[in-house]
C-alpha cells in the first residue's frame, strides 16, 4: 500500500522530477535568501548552472552554524506573513534552531507523515497513540497532522503520564503506537506494574525515531508489546519526522522519500560522496519546502544508502539505521543535548569552574543523564545547605535549558580527568 | 575568642575520609573535634585541628578542597539541661544555629561547638547573657 504515487515512480522518472525540483528550489534560494546568494556568488555559481542531478555537488554545504548565524528567520525564503507555523530544536550554544512552514510546507509534511504511516500498514479507522512531546518539538503535532491526513483517530496524548497513557491505549483501544523506542519499552515496564498485559492490547505496529536504537531493541520492544515495530528518520531542520521511514513488508532500511529530499552520503572529513553503500554522513536537500529550503544540509549523522529494489514496490533508496554522530550530540529521551549547551549553564554560575562530565546511562527503558561538576573553592560551603542550593540551582537551571531532567553530583576538583587538547566530556553507557 | 574550623569537601567514596584523617595524624596533628555532613553523593567534614596553618597545608598539599570557617566553642555544664538553656538563649536573641557539634575533652565541663550565620551577633549575646566562650589557647591547651 503507499499514500502517493510518487513512491513507486521509476528511477527515470523520479531523476527527472528530482531535477527540475532542485532546479526550482537553487533558483528560489538564490532569489530569495542573502545568505545562499552571497554562497553561490563567491563560488561564481548561478541558478542555471544546474543542468544535471550531478551538479547538486558543486553546490555549497548548509551547516547548523549556520542556521545559529541566521537566527531566527534569517534563512526563510518567504516572508513572515506566509509562514504558519514555526518549530525549534536544539542549538549547539544559547539559541536554538528555527524552521518554519508555510501552509503548503504543511500539507507537504502530512502527506510524508501519511506515507510513513501507510508503510507501516496504518489506515482509516486505525486508533494512533501519539506519544511524541506536542509543542516546539516537531514529532508530536507533525505525526499528528499526518494521522489525520490517513483519517485515523488520532489521540494527542503526548509524552509523560505514563501510568494514564496505559490506560488510554486499553480504553480507547490505541492501534498505532507513535514514540521514542526507549518510550515504548518504558511503556511495556510500567504496563507490567499495573498488572496489564500490553500485548493483549489491540496495539498492531509502533513506529518509532528521534533517537538511535538497534534491532536488538526492535526485537525488544516487539516481544514486549507484541507489535511489529518500525524505524522514522526526521530533522526539524529538514522538515521533522517523515524524511525516511521503514516499510512493514522489509523492516529493512528506511526509505528516503526522494521526490521531497535529495540524499547524499559523503565522508565527513572530505565532503566528497563515499562509495556506494558505504557509510558516511548523511546531507539532505530539499526539494519541496517553500519557508525553509536548505541546500546540501550536513546532518551529522552517520548512515548508509542501499539502492537494491524493495519488495514492499517502493523505488525509493533507503538508507540504513542511524549508526552515530559525527559531533558530540547526544540524544537524551528523544532530546538533542549538545555538550556545549551543559558548559553554557555551568559557566553561567559564578565561581563554578567548566570542568565536567556528562555521564549517559538507560536505567530500565529511559536515559539516565548524570552531570558531574567540580566544586572549586570558591563555591566550597562548610554549610549543607548552602551546596545543596548550589546543587538545585545547577538541575534546575540544566533541566530549564535543555529540556531534560539532570542528576548533578559535586565532585572534588581534579577528579575529572584533564587531557591534552580536547577534553573527554562524555561518558555513554547505554547499550541499545 | 573565634575559632578556625576546617572544612573539607569530600566525595562519598571508600577511603577518602581515612585519607583525610591520615594525613593529618602522619604529620602529628591531632583532631580535637570532628562532624561529618553528609548528603547522597558528598559529605563536609568540619573539624578542629591543634595546628591550624599545618593541618590546612597539608590537606591543600594532598588536593584537598579546604576552607576556613570561624566558629565559637562554649563550654556547657556537663549536666542535664544544659545545652537547652543555652540553645533557649540563643532563641531569645533570635541567634541562627547553621550547626553544632561536640568536643573530645577530658574537662569537667562538656565543650559545644557553634557555627552560627552572624557570629558577630553570638559573641555579643554570649557575653552579655554570661556564657562561657573559649579563647583559642584555651581551647588549644585542651591537649597535648
Amino acid at each position: 500500500m503507499y499514500w502517493n504515487k510518487e513512491e513507486t515512480l521509476p528511477r527515470k522518472e523520479l531523476e527527472e522530477l528530482q531535477l527540475a525540483k532542485l532546479q526550482a528550489v537553487v533558483k528560489r534560494v538564490y532569489d530569495r535568501v542573502p545568505f545562499y546568494r552571497q554562497k553561490f556568488d563567491a563560488l561564481g555559481l548561478k541558478p542555471e548552472h544546474i543542468k544535471k542531478l550531478a551538479d547538486l555537488r558543486n553546490l555549497p554545504f548548509t551547516v547548523k552554524d549556520d542556521l545559529r548565524d541566521n537566527y531566527p528567520y534569517g534563512l526563510f525564503a518567504t516572508p513572515m506573513s506566509e509562514v504558519v507555523r514555526v518549530h525549534a530544536s536544539s542549538g549547539t550554544t544559547g539559541k536554538p534552531t528555527v524552521v518554519g512552514y508555510t501552509r503548503k510546507d504543511i500539507e507537504t509534511w502530512s502527506d510524508l507523515i501519511a506515507r510513513c504511516l501507510v508503510s507501516a500498514g496504518a489506515h482509516q479507522g486505525d486508533i494512533i497513540h501519539n506519544a511524541y512531546g506536542y509543542g516546539l518539538f516537531t514529532g508530536g503535532l507533525g505525526f499528528h497532522y499526518g494521522a489525520e491526513r490517513i483519517g485515523a483517530t488520532v489521540i494527542p496524548v503526548s509524552g509523560g503520564n505514563t501510568q494514564r497513557q496505559i490506560l488510554i491505549m486499553k480504553d480507547f483501544g490505541s492501534t498505532i503506537l507513535t514514540c521514542t523506542p526507549s518510550y515504548a519499552l518504558y511503556l511495556a515496564d510500567v504496563a507490567q506494574e499495573q498488572g496489564v498485559d500490553i500485548k493483549k492490547l489491540k496495539l498492531r505496529v509502533g513506529i518509532h525515531g528521534a533517537e538511535p536504537w538497534s534491532e536488538r531493541m526492535r526485537d525488544e520492544i516487539e516481544k514486549r508489546l507484541g507489535i511489529a515495530a518500525l524505524d522514522i528518520y526526521g530533522l526539524s531542520e529538514v522538515i521533522g519526522p517523515g524524511v525516511s521511514c521503514e516499510c512493514i513488508e522489509e523492516k529493512h532500511g528506511l526509505h528516503v522519500y526522494e521526490d521531497h529530499f535529495l540524499v547524499e552520503v559523503i565522508d565527513p572529513k572530505s565532503g566528497q560522496p563515499v562509495a556506494p553503500g558505504e557509510q558516511g554522513e548523511l546531507v539532505f536537500t530539499t526539494l519541496s519546502k517553500e519557508a525553509f529550503p536548505l541546500i546540501r544540509y550536513r546532518t551529522k549523522d552517520l548512515s548508509r544508502l542501499n539502492t537494491e529494489p524493495c519488495k514492499c514496490g517502493r523505488t525509493s533508496y533507503r538508507m540504513s539505521r542511524i549508526t552515530g554522530r559525527t559531533d558530540d550530540m547526544l540524544i537524551i529521551r528523544g532530546v538533542n543535548v549538545f555538550p556545549s549547551q551543559i558548559e553554557h549553564v555551568l559557566l553561567n554560575i559564578e565561581g563554578l569552574e567548566p570542568h565536567y562530565l556528562i555521564i549517559v546511562d538507560r536505567k530500565g527503558a529511559l536515559d539516565d543523564l548524570e552531570v558531574q561538576v567540580e566544586v572549586s573553592e570558591k563555591i566550597f560551603s562548610d554549610e549543607m545547605k548552602k551546596m545543596d542550593q548550589l546543587k538545585n540551582k545547577l538541575e534546575n537551571d540544566l533541566k530549564d535549558y535543555l529540556g531534560v531532567n539532570a542528576k548533578v553530583t559535586l565532585v572534588e576538583p581534579k577528579t575529572i580527568q584533564r587531557s591534552e587538547g580536547k577534553a573527554k566530556r562524555v561518558v555513554d553507557k547505554r547499550k541499545l | 575568642m573565634k575559632l578556625k574550623q576546617i572544612s573539607v569537601f569530600m566525595e562519598n567514596q571508600p577511603g577518602r575520609l581515612a585519607e583525610m584523617a591520615s594525613s593529618l595524624g602522619n604529620a602529628g596533628i591531632n583532631i580535637m573535634a570532628l562532624t561529618v555532613a553528609e548528603s547522597t553523593d558528598f559529605g563536609v567534614v568540619r573539624m578542629i585541628v591543634k595546628d591550624f596553618e599545618k593541618a590546612m597545608k597539608i590537606l591543600k598539599d594532598k588536593k584537598f578542597t579546604v576552607r576556613e570557617t570561624e566558629v565559637l566553642a562554649v563550654e556547657i555544664a556537663d549536666q542535664p539541661g544544659s545545652l537547652g538553656k543555652v540553645l533557649k538563649v540563643f532563641a531569645e536573641n533570635d541567634l541562627n544555629v547553621e550547626y553544632m557539634y561536640a568536643f573530645v575533652s577530658r574537662r569537667q565541663d562538656a565543650l559545644i561547638v557553634f557555627r552560627f550565620d552572624d557570629i558577630e551577633k553570638a559573641i555579643a549575646v554570649m557575653k552579655k547573657s554570661g556564657i562561657k566562650v573559649l579563647t583559642n589557647e584555651e581551647v588549644l591547651a585542651l591537649t597535648k
